[in-house]
């Protein structure tokens, strides 16, 4: 069958080719991938590719499009056939890339240090003082053991000579060290038997290694903080540093991979405003304090970390954090300001940089690169134009690279006349025709497989050690989308393989997540919960139990409305609309927030008399209006709260939510009120769901106290409001859809078999100790979990909720449970605002730290001083 | 020349402050035109931490954080300062022409590396072929370049309105080359920028000028304000100052405070605060002559 499967394979005569020798026959280290492939049935092969595609569904693997208004995520590209590499050509490369790094680390710390390039002229100034990514702030900053690149990654293509070049170095933020994990656990998974035969290399060393070398640089900040600050105790025997990954937040592209870096090694997923600066230390915000922090493993943009010495327009950066670097008190890896590297600029300059810094010779070339700002290069760049691509030089100057060869004769003139015009902002590249590697096409292999071949470019990784770099062995191979075969990026649809490195010799064989665990990650996760997690776990249960009780109402609303006529619904209409107006769904001409009135309106029965056409256009609004107060805007509010939890959140939970959001985006612009109804019902069934998963799939720490806490604050309110008003129909109103509002119509019916009646009813919905909708029951809830609260934390303020629970059990319900009781109204007012203290008082105790920040410039006083001269 | 320098700024917050981080250029700077004698920061609420430091240009910043809450904050600044005599335009007839100072620059031999740091466009100040050709008109071929750099200081002076309402912080240079109004930080901005776009390296200065007050009118703190101008690299001579809101070659009513690329780098007060809501500003400066 080797034949079959080679002869449908494309060979492209002017690239070198990854799988085939000029020959034609497949190279050795791809003999054992064939022969596999070969035994394969097309069946067997669908079934792994499917399966491939479950398993990046299923971890949630995405990569976020900033672009892409149509739900924020799209999966993760992966070709079910490894990219391979034997050793003996590995060996090169690694030493190449870890000369790279040891260099571009000299090059940086001679730039933020003496400036001896700039000096001796090896360096021009423009590369430097005309890098918008050169941060003054940054200069003279000392690092442990001199090293401010402490994770670099390169891009490599192979030219059509077989011969390996480095097209780009990442040395800000690299990303994609997460993604080639995720890739190797799906890959080894669907070829067990060849990835233990061709003896791949583990990547699982790599990370352990990066996680003990800025552990050991943590403790060197540990050392400097307690040596500096009195208060802060050295680290103890086996105590370990905090290490935070800090993350621009759920909207950058990829934070799937790094939520999923955060858990695999084991540090807190922060964001800017769970960290403060005091006293000249950076300090997490936990739900127990502020522990100071030792090292940032940062994937936040180098000027957007410090809004008060860097970018001041930053929101998501930490005030102060430079100079927390600069006493040597947090290790932030990279260092602020690695992204002057970042430019194509500087390629040209390596092979001199090199003999200076490391008296070597480059061992790997860069795909030849002309920086304009050379006189003669820019003589070079427009005589070869049509060979060439055209890249902006530095990181401020926001343009699209532009191919010589696509460009007409006027076009062609206007570039070189903008070259002309600022040479130094721009960098030419000569155009590789890149290697290309087998890839499995899904999608043809119907009747028989498909080998096809992509262009690919690899992706290698490097950290710093003590002892100097290590590269991962391994990396993410980049697969060209098909279209256009000289662009490799993930935002146009690229997709990825994983990268397997043989061994010389035989590895030990280890599963690779996290089956080193010590004692140590078994404590951590609670210790270290942040206060913005906690935060937003408090308003997760609020909001979900929010949205069930929206849901709920309009659906009763619209039953009310649907079934009775005018003069039918008159008792109970107006309490309905009431309600649905208090909240904002009904809001004809009300645009008030809800949460901010005060219980003097709780009860109040004056609503406006409405027509049936204006009555149903406002429901429908109240349901699927994207411009003013609605279910599908709380909903759609819900899912990007939900968001900021992913890492909380199991796969299946998170598909439930985006599903709930994705029917409102879906429904049509006009839609009907039968149309709302099926939705309504869909979201409520969504949301039982929801509520099933935090009874039964969470663990019960703090954080999830919390959310327990907010969930039954939500449906005390509800009641409270709903009762509140409820006491004050006429006392012959219709009962049902108070039953059916509490969700305790069921019971009712079973228990009493006919029409409901006021004081079985209240004594249900207030009393009733086993229906988890009662007063009852939330007030016990709420109880317990606060004296948890308190047991841990000091006063979480139950006492007022035992004498609220006390106080109810004392009614004489003959007496007290009646319509318009005014000891009852009073009650569920007193409580109804004891539940919004409440509320204020764990936001002001728990979660004030994560207020937002405010920037305060000087900006204003020079424009509103007086200038009279 | 001795002058004394007072520069008071009072914020008033709506709500309280939680946490106030502050960083200040507004200790005044020392160097061949200027030493420093006295220097007082006065800060209310009292600091939690300070920390003097200088920063990558050599100027003095002077950084503060409060943890407890707040509703006021005020910092008050007073100097005396000794000018030394500077040039006179008739003094620098050495001046090379301004197209040997360009190139010169563009050489890679490690010379003039104090001035090449400020060859390139800043945050404030971009570079562009308008402001190329606005410049152009003073720069004439072999113009010398001190010549030209006043001549350029007496055109932004005669063909721009300072109007204070006209622009704000984040007027673009093209807005105010278009509509030719603004105040001294964006006449100092134009100036640095058409010299820049030209390939020449110039300095933005961040101080305060003493201001004549017509004869019997009696001096009143608040009644100055802090000022901006321009300083332009010229072999031979070093760096020479440049005021294009008072059409003058900087001599001695000039106070610096600071210098870097532009306004973002010198800011005289840059914070950032934890809550406080919205805010009011009262800022009073005065300077005055003690001894001439």
């Amino acid at each position: 069958m080797l034949e079959s499967i080679l002869n449908s394979y494309p060979g492209h005569q002017d690239r070198h080719d990854e799988l085939l020798e000029s020959s034609g026959k497949p190279r050795p280290h791809w003999q054992e991938l064939i022969s596999t492939l070969e035994q394969v049935s097309p069946a067997q092969m669908r079934e792994r590719v499917e399966s491939i595609q479950r398993q990046v569904r299923e971890n949630g693997v995405t990569y976020n499009v900033y672009a892409d208004t149509k739900g924020l995520q799209r999966p993760w590209g992966l070709d079910v056939l490894p990219f391979i590499l034997p050793h003996e050509e590995w060996a090169g490369i690694e030493a190449a890339v870890i000369q790279r790094a040891t260099l571009l680390n000299a090059i940086l710390n001679d730039v933020y240090g003496d400036q001896n390039l700039l000096k001796e002229g090896i360096l021009p100034p423009a590369l430097i003082h005309g890098h918008a990514g050169f941060l003054r702030p940054c200069h003279g900053i000392k690092y442990p053991d001199n090293y401010s690149l402490h994770t670099y990654a390169v891009d490599l293509a192979r030219s059509p000579d077989g011969r390996w070049w480095v097209v780009a170095d990442r040395t800000q933020a690299p990303s994609g060290a997460g993604y080639a994990l995720e890739n190797r656990l799906i890959i080894s998974s669907a070829f067990p038997e060849l990835f233990r035969d061709l003896n791949v290399q583990r990547l699982s060393g790599f990370f352990a290694t990066m996680r003990d070398s800025l552990a050991y640089w943590g403790r060197v900040c540990a050392a400097n903080q307690s040596r500096s600050n009195p208060k802060i105790k050295a680290l103890g025997d086996g105590e370990q540093p905090l290490t935070v990954l800090l993350t621009p937040g759920p909207y950058n592209e990829t934070y799937h991979e790094q939520s999923y870096l955060a858990g695999y090694l084991g540090f807190p997923l922060v964001q800017g405003n769970d960290l403060t600066v005091r006293n000249g230390v950076v300090w997490l915000k936990t739900l127990s304090g502020l522990k100071p922090v030792h090292t940032i493993l940062r994937r936040l943009d180098d000027d957007f970390c410090d809004p008060l010495e860097l970018n001041s327009i930053s929101v998501l950066g930490i005030a102060g954090l430079t100079e927390v670097a600069r006493r040597g008190n947090v290790l932030i890896a990279n260092s602020l300001g690695s992204n002057l590297l970042q430019t194509g600029a500087l390629l040209g300059f390596l092979p001199s940089l090199c003999r200076r810094l490391l008296g070597e010779s480059l061992l790997m070339p860069s795909v030849a690169t002309w920086w304009c700002g050379e006189p003669h290069a820019l003589e070079t760049v427009i005589e070869n134009l049509h060979t060439l691509v055209i890249k902006p030089a530095f990181p401020q100057i926001n343009e699209q690279p532009i191919f010589g060869e696509d460009l007409n004769h006027a076009e062609r003139d206007a570039l070189i006349a903008k070259l002309c015009a600022n040479p130094q902002n721009y960098v030419a590249q000569e155009q590789v025709k890149i290697s290309q590697a087998p890839v499995w096409n899904a999608e043809t292999g119907k009747d028989e497989p498909a080998l096809g071949s992509l262009a690919v470019g690899l992706r290698l990784y490097a950290c710093a050690t003590p002892q100097g770099y290590v590269v991962m062995p391994g990396g993410l191979t980049r697969v060209a989308s098909g279209q256009d075969e000289r662009v490799i990026t993930m935002q146009n649809g690229g997709t990825s393989k994983d990268t397997w490195v043989t061994a010389p010799y035989v590895t030990s064989y280890r599963s690779l997540l996290r089956k080193t665990s010590s004692s140590r990650d078994l404590v951590k996760g609670n210790a270290n919960l942040s206060s913005r997690m906690v935060e937003n776990l408090f308003w997760f249960g609020r909001y979900a139990v929010r949205n069930h009780h929206f849901s709920r109402l309009l659906r009763t609303a619209i039953h009310c409305f649907m079934e009775f006529t005018t003069e039918h619904r008159a008792m109970e209409w107006p309490t309905i609309q009431g309600l649905c107006n208090w909240y904002g769904l009904m809001s004809a001409d009300n645009e008030e927030n809800p949460r901010i009135k005060s219980s003097e309106a709780l009860g109040s029965l004056a609503e406006p008399e409405l027509s049936d056409e204006l009555i149903e256009s406002l429901l429908v609004s109240g349901i699927f209006s994207s411009d003013s107060p609605s279910l599908a805007s709380h909903i759609q509010g819900f899912q990007t709260l939900a968001f900021n939890l992913r890492e909380r959140l199991s796969s299946d939970n998170w598909r439930n939510i985006n599903q709930m959001a994705q029917r409102f985006t879906d429904s049509p612009e006009s839609a009907t009120l039968s149309e709302g109804l099926l939705i309504l019902d869909e979201t409520t069934a969504s949301l039982v769901t929801l509520s099933g998963f935090t009874l039964d799939g969470m663990t019960r720490d703090q954080g999830w106290r919390f959310m327990s806490i907010g969930r039954r604050i939500e449906r005390l309110q509800f009641l409270c409001t709903l009762l509140s008003r409820a006491l004050k129909m006429p006392a012959e109103s219709n009962l049902d859809w108070v039953l059916e509002l509490t969700d305790s119509i069921v019971t009712y019916r079973y228990r009493y078999s006919s029409q409901a009646e006021w004081l079985p009813m209240l004594d249900l919905i207030l009393m009733d100790e086993n229906n988890p909708n009662a007063m009852v029951f939330q007030l016990k809830g709420l109880i317990k979990y606060l004296a948890q609260i308190t047991a841990t934390y000091g006063s979480g303020g139950e006492g007022q909720f035992i004498g609220r629970l006390a106080a109810l059990r004392l009614f004489d319900p003959d007496v007290v449970f009646r319509q318009g009781n005014t000891e009852l109204i009073a009650w569920l007012d007193e409580t109804y605002n004891a539940s919004i203290a409440l509320s204020d008082s764990l936001s002001h105790r728990f979660f004030s730290y994560s207020g937002q920040l405010q920037e305060l410039s000087a900006q204003e006083i020079s424009q509103q001083e007086i200038f009279n001269f | 020349m001795r002058y004394r320098v007072l520069h008071n700024t009072h914020y008033y917050y709506e709500g309280p402050v939680m946490l106030s981080q502050q960083l200040l250029h507004m200790s005044p700077r020392d160097f061949y035109a200027q030493t420093c004698l006295t220097h007082t920061l006065e800060i209310t609420p009292p600091p939690n931490e300070s920390l003097k430091k200088h920063d990558y240009f050599g100027n003095i910043t002077d950084y503060f954080a409060m943890v407890t809450p707040h509703r006021e904050l005020a910092v008050n600044s007073s100097f005396e300062v000794q000018l030394m005599p500077r040039l006179k335009l008739g003094d620098l007839y050495q001046s090379p022409a301004w197209e040997t100072v360009r190139d010169n620059l563009r050489m890679l031999n490690g010379q003039n590396q104090d001035a090449q740091a400020f060859l390139f466009g800043s945050p404030y100040v971009a570079c562009s072929d308008a402001l190329a050709d606005y410049a152009r008109l003073s720069f004439s071929p072999n113009k010398s370049l001190l010549q030209a750099a006043f001549d350029l200081t007496q055109r932004i002076y005669n063909e721009f309105d300072f109007d204070p309402d006209a622009t704000h912080i984040d007027t673009p240079l093209s807005e105010v080359l278009e509509n030719k109004h603004g105040v001294c930080q964006d006449f100092s901005h134009l100036m640095i920028g058409c010299l820049r776009s030209l390939g020449l390296s110039c300095r933005y200065i961040s101080g305060y000028i003493l201001t004549h007050r017509a004869p019997g009118q009696e001096d009143m703190v608040g009644a100055d304000a802090s000022h901006a101008w321009v300083s332009v690299y010229c072999p031979v001579y070093g760096w020479i100052d440049f005021d294009p809101t008072n059409n003058c070659l900087v001599q001695n009513e000039h106070i610096t405070v600071a210098w870097g690329r532009d306004f973002s780098d010198v800011s005289p007060m840059h914070g950032i605060v934890l809550g406080g809501g919205s805010h009011t500003l009262d800022v009073e400066v005065s300077v005055k002559l003690i001894n001439s």
